[in-house]
């Protein structure tokens, strides 16, 4: 069979260039995204172990708890990523899952019952019992899509809560039996041990490794046996069901797969991975409580699933990373004030994109700090006098933007909404016009920051924190490494 | 030899609106090469002539816009279940069945408006749809085991070999790109390939010329004749254009308001007063 219209595979090849364009093969992150494209996934994970386990001697001791968090979080957004990112289910009861192997692991690990089951018998068992409860779970709500399934799901978050907090008050409990510990929780929960080999906070290899060092290779380990079987699962039969499942569900039933069998293994899978992540977690954090699981740990989880790109891998352990790190580098007050500089600059890019217009915008913000605080210093010499805060960023800005000396929490109060009109008009205005507005905006900015936020970290932090959120989305919609979801017909 | 597929009268209706009545319809009873005439749906009564019977066979189903053409699809692949009436599979009711358990019988189908998986590639949509033919579980799956590899490759040699059945426009650099960049007549190429790697004995099309240019539309029409003398299915087609009609049936079924108005070939049901009033109106078969 001879094919006629020629021209219409070249319309195909057209089409599938003009994606790889805008796949982010263009600007500056290009060399990056290409490089990251070569490596096969067996050599990326090779590469990421290698960092990670290279982490633990790069930094001070305590900061090796927040490498711990950081994996914790890649596993459990990988299971996540099972029922979303693959089986397009929107579970928002998942979080109960990883509080379920967490008070698992801390009831049968602790002085809450007489014996302490060993690790190795616990542990495949808390998985069984999650990945279980999360099928039974998913059996109602099996017939749900979409926000419907959410709204179902986010009531066995809640409940789950509610129950551990509650539980001698349960009417089939005994008022004398408190397994769960109620608002207190379960304190002292034993590490894993491993044939008398235990996964305490002490020191690998008689202290030349910092501490915390055996909790933090004990969960790197399970991570990486996470990400080869999770790689295998996706490229395998069920994995592609679920994928179907996702893209059109009707089709997929069409086409010999057993829907309603898959969502249920899918829920399964991920409640399973949950549940394991849960237990890890508890015996690094030697204790559960119920805020460890409450919506606001969901919203991370899904937070990391998106951010990262949802359905892919490298995508949720990279959301994870951005996700549990930025919040702790954002302690720092130099950190924190290099991460909005480096913000502005983003925002710079994104929104401005032309060097001319970008030096044109700069040069002008340089200029009118200028021009502000030689006539303020001569009206009002207060407005230059003001404490400065003890990082060198902020010392070198000092000569530049005004640091008020009296009335500092009036003034920038009003500077604030006056930057936030700025942005509004940053985002209606065009061509130059964008340029004159954003340069006001972007020196009430500074001078909110450097007057008021920096002394101010706990605010900023969450301020910051979402901000970048909300930059990062913008400028990938589809997350850091996912690949752009297309539904034109 | 039982037919692959019998309709016995009927009915569907939604609210008061009858889609489908009385209808009753025989698919893949075979047909008798030797004869320049095909007799055929003779059901059971041609039991004895195996021998010179070939399995495939193409029913076309034309009507209007509304006649019911999609719903009895519909009615077939399990997503509506009749209010009264029968549907047989080798003898067998499927009434009740899911569409899954349908699709397993060896009933596969294409969509008027596409369905194919759209974020995932070319070749994973082929091979995703040879599900309910492999048996490897999930841990199988997670471990890599030997028997889990020799599938996989066994799944993957499958999508290539229907892939290869459209020549070279889904061929090569195509495998490993997503569906979504396909043009619509390759979707429509893919939705085939799909259908065609569940195994099927029925192939239902639903619309396979819409959209296409009339090089393609040329094309897909002897495609059609392909999978029927080829690969040997048995193929039930939706289709409003004549030309496809005309060039790929053995029979054709003309319905409207779900009622079927006229049977037999080509020939017949084109010049079937019935068939051109349903679609020029009354009077209109008295001018021609």
């Amino acid at each position: 069979m001879t094919a006629p219209d020629e021209t219409g595979i070249g319309v195909d090849e057209w089409v599938e260039q003009s994606e790889g364009r805008r796949e982010g093969h263009t600007g500056f992150t290009a060399p990056a995204r290409r490089l990251f494209d070569k490596l096969t996934p067996g050599s990326r994970l090779t590469l990421f172990l290698l960092a990670a386990a290279t982490y633990p001697f790069l930094v001070r001791g305590s900061d090796v708890r927040i490498g711990i968090t950081i994996l914790l979080l890649a596993m459990v957004a990988l299971g996540l990523n099972v029922v979303v990112g693959w089986a397009g289910l929107l579970d928002l009861g998942y979080v109960a899952f990883y509080g379920f192997g967490a008070y698992f692991y801390a009831i049968v690990a602790s002085d809450q019952l007489p014996a302490h089951w060993p690790t190795w018998i616990a542990i495949p068992i808390i998985v069984a019992a999650s990945a279980l409860l999360g099928a039974l779970l998913s059996l109602p709500s099996r017939r749900l899509v979409g926000d419907y399934l959410a709204i179902m799901t986010l009531f066995f978050a809640q409940i789950f809560v509610e129950l551990v907090r509650n539980f001698e008050r349960l009417p089939f409990v005994p008022d004398d039996l408190n397994l769960t510990g109620g608002p207190n929780g379960i304190p002292g929960v034993k590490p894993f041990e491993f044939f008398g080999f235990e996964f305490n906070g002490q020191e690998l290899l008689g202290g030349t490794l910092p501490t915390f060092s055996r909790q933090y290779y004990l969960v790197l380990v399970f991570l990486g046996l996470l990400i080869v079987g999770l790689h295998n699962l996706n490229d395998s039969r069920t994995g592609r069901a679920w994928r179907a499942l996702r893209e059109d569900t009707l089709a997929a039933e069409h086409m010999t797969m057993p829907v309603n069998r898959l969502k249920l293994l899918a829920f399964a899978v991920g409640a399973g991975i949950a549940g394991l992540s849960g237990a890890l977690f508890a015996t690094v954090q030697n204790g559960v409580f119920p805020n460890n699981f409450n919506l606001f740990v969901l919203i991370i989880m899904y937070a990391a699933v998106i951010l990262g790109g949802s359905g892919s891998i490298p995508g949720v352990v990279l959301g994870a990373v951005a996700i549990a790190y930025v919040p702790e580098l954002l302690r720092d007050p130099t950190k924190a004030g290099l991460l909005f500089y480096v913000g502005i600059a983003v925002v710079l890019f994104v929104l401005v994109r032309r060097w001319d217009k970008i030096a044109a915008t700069v040069g002008g913000v340089f200029v009118l700090g200028l021009v502000v605080r030689f006539f303020s210093s001569r009206i009002w010499d207060e407005s230059i006098l003001g404490e400065v805060n003890d990082t060198s960023l902020s010392r070198l800005l000092d000569d530049w933007v005004l640091n008020f000396e009296s009335q500092r929490d009036v003034i920038t109060s009003y500077a604030f909404v006056l930057a936030i009109v700025g942005v509004l008009l940053v985002v209606l205005a065009t061509g130059w016009w964008k340029i004159a507005a954003l340069i006001p905006t972007l020196y009430l900015a500074i001078l909110v920051w450097e007057n008021k936020l920096v002394f101010q970290p706990s605010i900023t932090r969450q301020l910051l924190f979402g901000a970048v959120l909300v930059v990062m989305m913008a400028v990938r919609p589809q997350g850091l490494l996912g690949t752009r979801r297309v539904e034109i017909m | 030899m039982k037919p692959i597929l019998e309709l016995r009268s009927l009915s569907k209706a939604f609210g008061g609106l009858q889609v489908i009545q009385d209808l009753d319809l025989v698919v893949g009873a075979g047909q008798i090469v030797t004869d320049d005439d095909p007799v055929v749906g003779q059901g059971e009564a041609v039991a004895d002539l195996d021998f010179s019977l070939k399995p495939g066979e193409i029913v076309s189903v034309i009507g209007p816009n509304g006649a019911g053409k999609t719903t009895l699809f519909n009615l077939i692949t399990g997503i509506y279940e009749p209010d009264s009436g029968d549907i047989l599979m080798d003898g067998r009711s499927i009434i009740g069945l899911s569409p899954e358990q349908v699709s397993n019988l060896g009933v596969a189908r294409t969509f008027q408006t596409l369905r194919v998986f759209l974020n995932m590639t070319v070749k994973e949509n082929v091979m995703a749809a040879a599900y309910g033919n492999t048996k490897v579980g999930m841990w199988g799956s997670v471990f890599r085991t030997p028997s889990a590899r020799r599938e996989e490759k066994q799944i993957s040699d499958l999508a290539e070999s229907k892939l290869s059945f459209f020549g070279e426009r889904l061929m090569g650099y195509r495998w490993d790109q997503p569906a979504y960049s396909l043009s619509y007549a390759n979707r429509r190429r893919l939705e085939i390939a799909r259908a065609m790697a569940t195994n099927p004995r029925l192939l239902m099309l639903d619309e396979p010329a819409a959209g296409m240019n009339p090089a393609e539309t040329h094309e897909i029409t002897e495609l059609i004749g392909q999978l029927r003398d080829d690969v040997g299915y048995s193929i039930l087609v939706i289709e409003h254009d004549m030309h496809v009609v005309e060039g790929i049936s053995d029979r054709v079924i003309a319905l409207d308001h779900g009622v079927k108005i006229a049977e037999g070939s080509f020939e017949e049901v084109a010049t079937n007063p019935h068939v051109i009033e349903a679609y020029l109106g009354a009077g209109a078969a008295g001018t021609k």
